[in-house]
């Protein structure tokens, strides 16, 4: 554009719109996606937007430096990161492969000194960054750590010493050391202001008497998720003294003395007329769990992954929640129980039903396809599924989808790998041409059982939605991912393990990389020199191989590859080889 | 006298259609073997008549049931590879003193059963119930390994912390993620090989599961009385174990009709096929008969490991001193206590 024009349009902008009012209009963008969008439309805009920003998303914390954030958005109060490659989660990747908080805490207490959130997905953070953190920002208000590690509880003994004026406390799914529980005992006499605490997770024994001051002295507390160790006997006691509650974790919900405290119980639940979430549960029976029924009217979600319920008294259950919106069971409820759920639970748009005993393959136990085509019956709004079954049908599968065409993430766990349809005997391909024909939304799709690369060709044609794609022990040749990164505009995450795919299939891709958030292939068939071959045609993404002991030299066991304009780690731990 | 019974479990002769096993024995030999596998045709019946009166014999009758009731065709691709292993796992729980005699011959005798019971299936042999393709999950994984060998050209020889499957048989090596190790007797899911991060489940669930498992398996002690406690049930003839909580009943009459309501659909004959539940009341009334006439009794194994009859004690006894039930049929537990005298025969 030269710049004659330009200074035109500048000046038009600047008198019909003056920064100040852009700004603060932008401000109610909260949708990181519209606010990137916004940054693109010319110089003003971008300048305006990235003022306003307080918030700022980082999928990979690798992808951009915290030197580059800061200069671009000085007025950030709240970060959220995510590190390590989501299939870590299933220990693919080694330990201390990176993605430590440590560089990014240093930046924010530089530059952010009033930040007050922080939320930390698959992050490594220690404790000395813990008390870092509790020391260097006295806004502090939110801190939540979702599968993260390095920690243990003195880190979060320093959290709860120093944070004045701390709302939110979410320590969820870690692998911290949980060393014990005194880190509750930590909070100031005179520290009032939590609203979230969450510590559903941690094993060790708080104390209780200093839970119960503080659930009292926390007058606004809407959120708070128990461990296990807190028995039937002591949540009514936290009940009584938290009445704003809408989110409830409890702990064990083992009757011990049955007569008298269910009374107790009973009118404590009475009392939770607020309670939109409900979780917990462990340990629970048929005979303590009616008292939960006078709060369930409300519920919206239930996450009873914890809970062993039985088909029986989980119907039972099921009759006083008839709003649920969100339902996460284990498998012991078996299709019985969610024939329960289709005939009770018509707004359902959310079900995760997680396994048992996922490695005892003898017991008959879980569900089938049949639980999951009664679920669909009767929960036509259902948008999200996580299923793990040991059998599955093609024509189950398309039942399904032809009853819920809304699904948006679609995420089925076949526990045996490269099992094919058990009536047929032929592969899931089928299955998964419905989901993708049908479910013109889908943005997430995990597949599981014997597939050929007919089904990759499916999705490469049908999927034109999808953003996020997970295979394993799945597909024939390369041509199947050749077909995927054909297809599918939207493709921002695919993640692969045990499959037949090489370098033809990862070097199909290069075209498309740059639009994507990361590429995960790991116990595949690619090779050293095929990951030589597209770090150099595509030098803006880092080519990352973890090397595994005793492998094969040639092999790249697991790679990732993801868009960075930080440029190669300067952090990479030796068994990270940076192509 | 057992000698006679035990032939009759075998099933020479004529016999009920509730003797799974034996039915797969009876209709001749021949017959189970003018199915895929005959290669192993003339060893089979050769390790079949070996078998006749042996103690540990009946064990094998739940186990063809396992290959039979889930794939009848499926059953093509099966060889020497799978079968063994699913069978081991299976065979290793079924009898304690017996899996120490139990070799690889008698496995693979089992395994020309599981081979033939294919065709007494089509021959509208004792079917297990509709559900009995739930039942085929055991296998299900192992037949859908095997299937996808043309498939799967995954190059790695070895998956890392795949377990040892027995596949030198196999002339393509391919991945066993999943090997059944013999898990019957409540042990930690840890103890078996498994792939890497599959699946997918995240280490805190896995902790909370085992955890919850372990509790689950303690017999009553611990902070609580009131523990549930689980232990497995198995039936012969009956393709899967199910799991009960001990605690959850106050006597023997309410252990025995939730069994039987559990297992009816497993043990009458011609049950309909067609994805019901075997919950025609026929069918639960001939089980109950059969349990409380002689076709079935109700069995443990306590905590010493031996296999005593439910019943004999006070109910909160046997809740603290049972591990596991059996239902088993009745001319096995006659032969209770010679058996035992055989399992220490066998062991010398």
């Amino acid at each position: 554009m030269d710049p004659e024009r330009k200074k035109v349009v500048e000046r038009v902008a600047v008198s019909t719109f003056p920064d100040e009012v852009l700004e603060r209009v932008l401000v109610q963008l909260k949708s990181h996606k519209d606010r990137s969008s916004v940054s693109l439309v010319c110089h003003s805009w971008y300048d305006a937007e990235r003022f306003s920003r307080t918030h700022v998303f980082i999928a990979n914390c690798y992808s951009v430096t915290p030197e580059i954030v800061s200069r671009r958005f000085p007025n950030i109060r709240s970060v959220s990161l995510k590190g390590k490659p989501r299939f870590s989660d299933f220990n693919l990747v080694p330990p201390n492969w990176g993605a430590n908080i440590r560089s990014w805490l240093v930046m924010f207490a530089a530059k952010y000194p009033f930040l007050e959130e922080l939320r930390l997905k698959r992050m490594t953070v220690t404790d000395e960054s813990l008390e870092f953190l509790a020391l260097s920002f006295p806004n502090f208000k939110a801190l939540s750590l979702f599968s993260c590690d390095g920690f243990s509880t003195d880190g979060l003994a320093a959290i709860a010493t120093h944070c004045k004026n701390l709302a939110e406390l979410d320590i969820q799914e870690n692998d911290l050391n949980d060393k014990s529980g005194s880190w509750l005992s930590c909070f100031p006499e005179n520290f009032s202001s939590l609203e979230v605490l969450n510590f559903a997770n941690l094993s060790n024994d708080v104390n209780f008497e200093a839970l119960e001051r503080l659930v009292s002295r926390c007058k606004s507390l809407k959120v708070l998720k128990v461990n296990r160790n807190i028995t039937l006997e002591q949540l009514p006691r936290l009940l009584i003294r938290a009445p704003l509650l809408t989110e409830l974790g409890t702990g064990s919900f083992l009757q011990e003395h049955p007569a008298c405290q269910y009374s107790e119980l009973e009118n404590a639940f009475n009392k939770c007329m607020n309670l939109n979430t409900l979780s917990g549960l462990s340990e629970v029976t048929a005979l303590s769990l009616p008292a939960l029924y006078p709060a369930c009217a409300n519920l919206t979600f239930m996450n009873l992954s914890c809970a062993a319920l039985q088909s029986g008294e989980f119907a039972k259950l099921l009759v006083h929640c008839p709003c649920l919106r969100r339902l996460w069971v284990l498998d012991t409820v078996e299709d019985k129980g969610l024939e329960a759920v289709g005939s009770n639970c018509p707004l359902l748009e959310e079900l995760r039903v997680f396994p048992t005993d996922p490695f005892d393959e003898d017991t008959f136990h879980g569900v089938t396809e049949s639980g999951f085509i009664a679920v669909s019956y009767g929960c036509r709004r259902l948008s999200y599924v996580l299923y793990f079954c040991r059998q599955m049908t093609n024509a189950a599968v398309a039942t399904i989808v032809q009853n819920c065409p809304d699904f948006t993430h679609f995420r089925l766990c076949i526990m045996n790998p490269w099992q094919p349809d058990y009536q047929t005997n032929e592969p899931m391909d089928e299955a998964f041409c419905a989901v993708v024909k049908s479910c013109t939304k889908l943005q997430r799709l995990a597949v599981s059982g014997l597939l050929t690369d007919l089904t990759f060709e499916y999705i490469g044609k049908y999927a034109k939605n999808l953003e996020t794609l997970s295979v394993a022990f799945a597909g024939s040749s390369d041509w199947g991912m050749q077909c995927v990164l054909g297809g599918c505009p939207k493709l921002r995450k695919l993640e692969i393990r045990d499959c037949p795919f090489g370098n033809a299939a990862l070097l199909s891709g290069l075209d498309k990389y740059e639009s994507m958030r990361s590429l995960w292939m790991s116990d595949c068939k690619v090779t050293m020199n095929g990951c030589r071959v597209l770090a150099k045609e595509m030098p803006r993404l880092n080519v990352e191989v973890i090397k595994v002991d005793g492998s094969n030299e040639s092999q790249a066991d697991k790679v990732y590859v993801y868009r960075s304009v930080a440029g190669p780690r300067r952090d990479a731990p030796p068994f990270v080889l940076t192509l | 006298m057992s000698i006679p019974l035990e032939h009759n479990y075998i099933g020479l002769t004529e016999t009920s259609s509730m003797e799974r096993g034996s039915d797969k024995l009876s209709s001749s030999s021949s017959s189970t073997l003018s199915t895929e596998d005959e290669r192993s045709s003339t060893l089979n019946l050769k390790e079949t008549e070996l078998r006749l009166g042996l103690p540990g014999s009946e064990s094998p009758g739940r186990k063809p049931g396992l290959g039979v009731s889930l794939f009848g065709k499926d059953l093509e691709d099966k060889n020497n590879g799978y079968s063994p292993n699913s069978l081991k796992n299976l065979v290793s729980g079924a009898k304690r003193g017996f899996s120490d005699a139990i070799d690889g011959s008698s496995g693979k005798w089992v395994l020309s059963m599981s081979n033939g019971s294919e065709v007494d299936l089509g021959k509208g042999a004792v079917l297990f119930s509709p559900r009995s393709g739930n039942g085929g999950k055991p296998l299900v994984g192992l037949e859908g390994k095997n299937n996808t060998q043309q498939s799967c050209l995954s190059a790695k020889p070895t998956m890392k912390e795949a377990s040892s499957v027995p596949q030198s048989s196999k002339p393509v090596q391919e991945k066993k993620p999943q090997v059944p190790a013999g898990n019957e007797h409540g042990s930690a899911p840890a103890a078996k090989a498994q792939v890497v991060g599959w699946p997918p489940i995240r280490s805190f669930r896995k902790n909370t599961m085992a955890s919850n498992l372990a509790k689950n398996n303690e017999e009553g002690e611990g902070k609580t009385g009131s523990r549930c406690l689980y232990v497995k049930v198995s039936m012969d003839g009956a393709p899967y174990l199910r799991k009960v909580d001990l605690k959850t009943y106050k006597n023997y009459m309410e252990l025995s009709s939730a069994l039987e309501k559990m297992f009816s659909c497993f043990t009458i004959g011609q049950c309909g096929s067609h994805g019901l539940r075997g919950r025609d009341g026929l069918n639960e009334r001939c089980l109950r008969d059969l349990l409380h006439g002689s076709e079935y009794v109700l069995t443990y194994e306590d905590k010493d490991g031996d296999w005593m009859l439910v019943g004999d004690v006070p109910w909160e006894m046997f809740t603290d001193s049972c591990k596991r039930l059996r239902i088993m049929k009745g001319s096995d537990a006659i032969g209770l206590a010679p058996r035992a005298m055989e399992k220490c025969k066998s062991r010398d």
